[in-house]
């Protein structure tokens, strides 16, 4: 069989010879990124691919707003142009402008079905120009999400490609597939509480007077379309490479955890 | 110095059909007066060939099949007016508004800026074909001159200097409009034209016919000398359009909101401005009554007087009529009128062209103009209220923001800190999901602590709290809060079927972190939000 297929390859390639330059050889697109400002993130994707879609998928408090609110940082700090279309209208401003998002170079896009997120989209996409939109559909009901037919995600991808708009698409579980460019998979490792160090005690998870100070979250590069700009590529897939390489852990921190001093972790 | 007239043929249907362009080939009857009164008082050219006369009513136009009658409109003549001064303005800022279906427009020191005078008066021509006009040019040296050469010739005429009373010599005397007894006096004694006049002895004129005598002897030789009475530029860019029967549907609407916009904007580009804000105000047919609509009159809408005004304010200034109609037809899609139209008012609100130059160091924008229209599609899509921009409120409610219009700013970034929170050295903001409206809970308490709870299809065991964070406030209003708060993890999170979070083994045991309040006014639970 293997010999049937390299003869075939031969041939074709043989005949698409002067017309097709190497039909069969891997055309790797140095891929422009934006980093997400998490340097465990970075250092782990390379960044946001500009003209792709971006996948992060995971559970409730796994971080995904959490990443989305620090891209969308990043992009308006330099002058981009964002939006988000928010499945559920779950947004909190607050945290936002916290985060450090420019919030009047935010559009947001209060939807409340699915149908909405994918039509508002869709016209985001036309109107063209922006520098990142953010589809979050991570509280609707996976089933819906599930639902989506493949080819809308691949309308999106198209829609991106060759312009420096990034796509981001938040929900539960991975539903783009080979769509996304870079699908990450997010995960709650451990919740930290902060006591004060006068009730530092081991049992301080019953003591109400403690704060919630964060997350330790930990993240997976499921699939990646990228080259980096040293030149190696990032897998294709990672079923087959150490389990270590593709995985990063990072923490996050509410408003008021700089005020505390004390961070204990729960498990 | 020379002066440009021009003067609109048929100005009364002119009128009519320059918001009706498939007119333009057809014979055309105006009439008025009340019904069943109405009479025939302007005919074009084609219809007074097939037979037509003023004079006629309307039942007698009717025996007329290809006839197409329509009803005096006085609005549509203001409004053709108004686009002929624009015209004229359009070349000079000194023009004279003599009549109704007449300008002149002073020529001094525009050839330097336009060409010969021969160019100027094409130019004049062309532009008011782009406002729907056909218009018959002059120029002479003699103002009078060109004001009875542009209603005598049709096209264009230029009279070199010191040839006014030879290039006049042909016209009828009815050219000058003299009163109807002087027209009788000069025909009996065979004077027809201006040639004829201006050959007799003006002393004997004067003493048959007075002082009118003398003045169209001076019309006719084109040796009248005035000054011109200069009108003051006006920045009112208005067109309306009452309709013979009422419209109902969006699709004609459109279409003749498309006409009107046209004219408007061929008006503003004709004095090199844009609009930056549409005012539409539809005058609604008062026997209907559509049962049908909410009771809340949206603000905006004043029924009491059956009129609908909406008001388009755009981001940028625009003259893209296409654009313009768009933008118009979504809004019009989102709060329909309540009774079929009768009357269309369009007004725009005129600024100087957006003329700006990208930095170089600037990331691409959406374009103002279609992001205008993609917010409007979207509005269409989410409501109007659901699309914009958050404005954070200075109040310490809970959720307080405003939904503002989005206009980013274009300016250079200005990057001070790391975006990785203002707050930050150490990772992220971890940010905070609210659920809009809080989903009421189940919260079972252990020495004041809570210990599970349950809320829509979840429930689960209370591994960590933090709390109680008491906060109130607005106790004057009715809309007052009092609440409790606890940060709570939740752990060994379960789910049904149809809204659930599904296991996955990668993803560990579920649990998540949340923030709930005891509500002190509803005395019930509830779930503000989560920590994503």
């Amino acid at each position: 069989m293997a010999v049937n297929v390299a003869a075939l390859r031969s041939q074709l390639e043989t005949a698409l010879a002067g017309r097709v330059p190497a039909p069969f050889a891997r055309r790797s697109i140095q891929v422009e990124t934006a980093p997400f400002n998490i340097a465990e993130i970075d250092k782990l994707t390379g960044g946001l691919p500009h003209g792709g879609l971006t996948e992060i998928s995971g559970p409730f408090s796994s971080g995904r707003a959490t990443l989305l609110l620090s891209a969308l940082a990043s992009r308006t700090a330099h002058a981009h142009v964002c939006a988000l279309v928010d499945g559920r209208d779950n947004f909190d401003p607050y945290s936002a402008e916290a985060a450090g998002v420019k919030l009047e170079r935010l559009l947001w896009v209060r939807c409340r079905n699915i149908d909405q997120c994918l039509q508002a989209t869709d016209l985001l996409l036309q109107g063209g120009g922006f520098g990142l939109i953010a589809l979050d559909l991570s509280v609707l009901p996976p089933q819906a999400v599930r639902h989506v037919p493949l080819n809308v995600w691949f309308r999106f991808r198209r829609a991106v490609e060759n312009t420096s708009t990034i796509l981001l698409l938040l929900d539960q579980e991975s539903n783009a597939g080979s769509c996304a460019s870079l699908a990450l998979r997010l995960g709650l490792e451990s919740s930290r509480w902060a006591a004060p160090q006068t009730q530092r005690t081991l049992f301080f998870t019953s003591c109400c007077a403690c704060l919630f100070g964060g997350s330790q979250l930990h993240v997976e590069l499921a699939h990646s379309r990228l080259k980096s700009a040293t030149g190696d590529h990032k897998a294709q897939s990672f079923t087959r490479m150490n389990a270590t390489s593709h995985v990063a852990n990072f923490r996050t921190k509410t408003m008021w955890s700089d005020f505390r001093e004390t961070v204990i972790e729960t498990k | 110095m020379a002066f440009a007239s021009i003067y609109v043929p048929d100005f009364s249907i002119q009128a009519v059909v320059r918001t009706e362009l498939a007119l333009q080939q057809q014979p055309i009857a105006l009439v008025d007066g009340c019904p069943p009164l109405e009479k025939v008082v302007a005919v074009n050219q084609a219809a007074a060939r097939a037979g037509l006369g003023l004079g006629m009513t309307k039942s007698q136009v009717q025996q007329f099949i290809p006839i197409a009658i329509r009803l005096r409109s006085r609005v549509q003549e203001q409004a053709a007016h108004a686009a002929l001064l624009d015209l004229g303005w359009s070349v000079s800022p000194r023009v004279e508004d003599t009549a109704a279906d007449s300008i002149v427009v002073d020529l001094a020191g525009l050839t330097r800026l336009f060409g010969s005078e021969e160019t100027i008066a094409n130019l004049l021509a062309k532009h008011a074909s782009d406002l729907g006009l056909i218009v018959y040019v002059a120029v002479s040296s003699n103002l009078e001159a060109a004001l009875h050469a542009a209603r005598g010739f049709p096209g264009i005429t230029v009279i070199p200097p010191g040839e006014e009373s030879k290039r006049l010599g042909a016209l009828p005397v009815q050219v000058f409009s003299p009163p109807a007894e002087i027209i009788e006096t000069l025909e009996r004694w065979g004077v027809r034209t201006c040639d004829a006049l201006a050959k007799l002895p003006l002393l004997e004129l004067s003493e048959r016919l007075g002082q009118q005598g003398v003045q169209l002897h001076q019309w006719a030789n084109g040796a009248s000398l005035r000054s011109m009475i200069l009108a003051e530029p006006k920045l009112c860019f208005e067109e309306e359009m009452a309709l013979e029967y009422a419209v109902e549907e969006l699709e004609p609407l459109t279409f003749l909101l498309g006409r009107l916009l046209d004219q408007l904007c061929a008006r503003l580009s004709a004095r090199s401005l844009s609009a930056c804000a549409i005012h539409l105000l539809f005058e609604l047919d008062a026997s209907c009554d559509n049962e049908s609509s909410p009771p809340q009159t949206p603000p905006g809408r004043l029924d009491e007087t059956k009129t609908y005004e909406k008001l388009l304010t755009l981001p940028v200034p625009m003259c893209d009529s296409k654009m313009l109609l768009k933008l118009l037809r979504l809004h019009l899609q989102s709060d329909p009128p309540s009774a079929p139209i009768v009357h269309i008012f369009l007004a725009a609100d005129p600024a100087p062209p957006r003329v700006m130059q990208e930095g170089l160091f600037l990331p691409s924008a959406p374009d103002p103009e279609k992001l205008e229209l993609t917010i409007a599609r979207l509005a269409n899509v989410v409501g109007n209220s659901h699309v914009g921009s958050p404005r954070l409120i200075d109040s310490h409610r809970p959720d307080a923001f405003q939904m503002c219009r989005f206009m980013p700013p274009r300016d250079a970034p200005r990057i001070w800190q790391k975006s990785t929170g203002v707050l930050g050295k150490c990772g992220p903001v971890t940010a905070f999901r609210v659920f809009r409206p809080s989903p009421r809970a189940k919260v079972t308490l252990r020495e004041g602590r809570p210990v599970h709870i349950s809320f829509s299809t979840m429930h689960g065991e209370v591994t960590a709290a933090s709390g109680p964070w008491s906060t109130s406030g607005e106790w004057w209003r009715e809309d007052a809060w009092h609440r409790e708060e606890w940060d709570v993890e939740i752990n060994r999170l379960s789910v049904s079927s149809t809204n659930a979070i599904e296991k996955s083994p990668s993803a560990g045991p579920p649990k998540g972190v949340y923030r709930i309040y005891y509500d002190l006014m509803r005395k019930a639970w509830f779930v503000a939000g989560m920590y994503d």
